[in-house]
C-alpha cells in the first residue's frame, strides 16, 4: 500500500487530512459514564466512528509473591472481531496485548491507584482491580479511545466495603472512590513523512511511518511512553510529538 | 396461475410471489412445487413471464461482463488472487493479466503486487463460484496513487447515473479522476480538497438515492461548496 502513503503524504503537504481535518484536530468525542450495572465503574467512549467500552471490577484475592503488601492491577483489552474485519477471534493478538499494556503502564506509572493502600492482610488478602476494555467498533485511534474509556471508568469507580471476609458489592453508593487524583491521559502522535498528527483514521494508521504514545498527568508531566511503527524518529521529532501530546492531553482531560 | 405479490413491492425471503407454471423464477427467486418463492429482500419486478428481485442491500454478486475494482490479496503459481468485495475471491490468470510474455517462475510481484488495485472485468462465474478476471480490454488497468472508498454495490447505478451523467458531473465540476466498479469499490484521485468533496458528494448520492430530484440536489451541493 505504498500508493496510499504517497497519496496521504501529498494531501498532508497542503495541510489536509484524509477526511479533511486539520493535523492536530481530534474527531468529536462523546462520553457516557456508568453504562454497566454490575461493574464498580464503567464508561463508553465514542471517537468519530470508533466506539470503546471499559469496565472496572474489584475482588479480594491473594497478592502476588513479589508484592505481598500491595493490591493487584490487571488490564485486559479485547479487540472484538465484530469491531473490525481485520480482528480475529481466539487468543489476544499482539495488538490487543499492546493496547492493554499501554493502558496498564499509564495507570501504574501515574500512580492513579494507591496500590499499597489496597492491602487488607499482607501475604493473605489484597484488592484486585481488573479493568476490561472492549472495542465495539474500531475505526482508527483505538489506543487513545481505549485508554480514555478505562481512565474515565476508573475515575468513577468505587471500592466496595469488605467485612467479615465478604465483599459488599450492593452497597456501592456509600463506598469510597477507588482512584486518586492524578489520572493519566494517553495521546498517540503519528508521523507520516515530516508531518505529525493525532487521532488517525485506519488508512492513516496503515500509511504511518511511526507513532509515539505518551501518558500525561495533570501537571503536564509524561509518565509513560510507547513507540510503534517501522521507521525511526529523530530527537527533535520526539520533542515535537511530546509537545503535541501534552497539548492534546490538556484538551482531553476536560472529558473526565 | 397468478401473481400473489404486488409488482414493485418490497418482498421478504420466503414470501410467495406467484403460483402456477405461468411465471418463471429468475434472480433472487426459486420454484417450490408450483409456487415461486422469494430468496432475498428486495423489490419485486415482473417482466412479462419473468419474476426477479432487485436487492436493496447485501454483498456484491459477481456477474459475467461486470467491470469491477479488485485488490490483489495473494499470488499463486499461475496468477493473482483478488478481493472483489464479494463473498468469494477472484482469480486473474497470468495469461489474462498481462500481454507480456511471462517466463516460467518469474516474479509476479513485478506486474501486480499485494495491495494493488486493478480495474478488471469478470470473464466467467461458475456455479461453484470460481470467478475469473481479465485485464485485457479498453480501460482495464492497474490503478495508481489514489483513494479507495466502498459503497453499497446496489447503489452503483445511482452513482454512475444515466449514461454516466452523475459521475461525469462530479469529474467535470471537481476535476477529479473517478472510477466506479460494479462491486461498489470506487477509486478517486484529485486535488485533496476537491477529492474530499467528491467523497462527500458520493456519500450524499448513496444516502439520498431514493429521493427524487437527486441530480439537481447534487449539482446544487457542488456549486455551494
Amino acid at each position: 500500500m505504498s500508493n496510499l502513503r504517497e497519496h496521504i503524504l501529498k494531501s498532508l503537504e497542503q495541510g489536509i487530512r484524509f477526511d479533511g481535518r486539520k493535523l492536530d484536530e481530534i474527531r468529536v468525542i462523546t462520553v457516557e459514564k456508568g453504562i454497566s450495572k454490575n461493574a464498580e465503574g464503567s464508561a463508553r467512549v465514542v471517537v468519530g466512528d470508533t466506539e470503546v467500552m471499559a469496565g472496572v471490577k474489584t475482588a479480594v484475592e491473594k497478592p502476588y509473591p513479589d508484592t505481598p503488601d500491595q493490591g493487584n492491577l490487571m488490564v485486559n483489552a479485547e479487540l472484538l472481531p465484530l469491531s473490525n474485519p481485520d480482528y480475529e477471534s481466539g487468543p489476544p493478538s499482539e495488538e490487543a496485548i499492546e493496547v492493554a499494556r499501554i493502558i496498564d503502564r499509564g495507570i501504574r506509572e501515574a500512580k492513579a491507584i494507591d496500590l499499597p493502600k489496597l492491602c487488607i492482610t499482607p501475604k493473605e488478602a489484597v484488592w484486585s482491580i481488573m479493568i476490561d476494555v472492549l472495542t465495539i467498533n474500531a475505526h482508527g485511534s483505538v489506543i487513545d479511545a481505549a485508554a480514555l474509556a478505562s481512565v474515565i471508568a476508573l475515575a468513577h469507580a468505587k471500592l466496595p466495603k469488605y467485612e467479615d471476609g465478604a465483599v459488599k458489592y450492593d452497597e456501592l453508593a456509600s463506598a469510597v472512590p477507588l482512584a486518586r487524583k492524578n489520572l493519566p491521559i494517553t495521546v498517540t502522535v503519528y508521523k507520516i513523512g515530516s508531518h505529525l498528527f493525532v487521532d488517525p483514521l485506519p488508512e492513516e494508521e496503515e500509511a504511518a511511518d511511526a507513532r509515539l504514545t505518551a501518558a500525561v498527568i495533570e501537571d503536564g508531566s509524561i509518565v509513560a511512553l510507547q513507540k510503534g511503527g517501522e521507521k525511526g524518529i529523530s530527537a527533535a521529532e520526539v520533542d515535537a510529538m511530546l509537545e503535541l501530546a501534552q497539548k492534546k492531553a490538556k484538551e482531553l482531560r476536560k472529558l473526565l | 396461475m397468478a401473481l400473489t405479490a404486488q409488482d414493485k413491492s418490497v418482498v421478504v425471503p420466503g414470501e410467495e410471489l406467484a403460483s402456477g407454471m405461468e411465471y418463471l423464477p429468475t434472480s433472487g427467486t426459486y420454484r417450490d412445487g408450483d409456487k415461486i418463492i422469494a430468496a432475498r429482500l428486495g423489490l419485486l419486478q415482473v417482466d412479462g413471464r419473468l419474476i426477479k428481485i432487485i436487492p436493496v442491500s447485501g454483498k456484491y454478486l459477481p456477474k459475467r461482463g461486470d467491470t469491477i475494482i479488485a485488490k490483489v490479496i495473494d499470488i499463486t503459481l499461475n496468477g493473482w488472487r483478488c478481493d472483489i468485495n464479494s463473498a468469494y475471491s477472484a482469480l486473474l490468470s497470468m495469461r489474462d493479466g498481462s500481454s507480456d510474455y511471462i517466463a516460467k517462475g518469474a516474479d509476479l510481484t513485478r506486474y501486480y503486487t499485494f495491495g494493488d488495485y486493478l480495474i478488471a472485468q469478470i470473464t466467467n462465474v461458475t456455479s461453484q463460484n470460481v470467478i475469473d478476471l481479465t485485464l485485457k480490454g479498453p480501460g482495464l488497468r492497474k490503478l495508481g496513487e489514489g483513494r479507495i472508498m466502498n459503497i453499497n454495490p446496489h447503489k452503483v447505478p445511482r452513482v454512475i447515473g444515466k449514461a454516466g451523467s452523475m459521475v461525469g458531473m462530479l469529474k467535470d465540476e471537481l476535476g477529479c479522476r473517478i472510477s466506479v466498479g460494479q462491486n461498489g469499490v470506487i477509486w478517486l484521485q484529485g486535488a485533496p480538497d476537491k477529492e474530499l468533496l467528491a467523497v462527500k458528494a458520493i456519500q450524499k448520492i448513496v444516502s439520498e438515492s431514493h429521493i427524487p430530484g437527486l441530480t439537481e440536489r447534487i449539482s446544487k451541493f457542488l456549486s455551494r461548496k
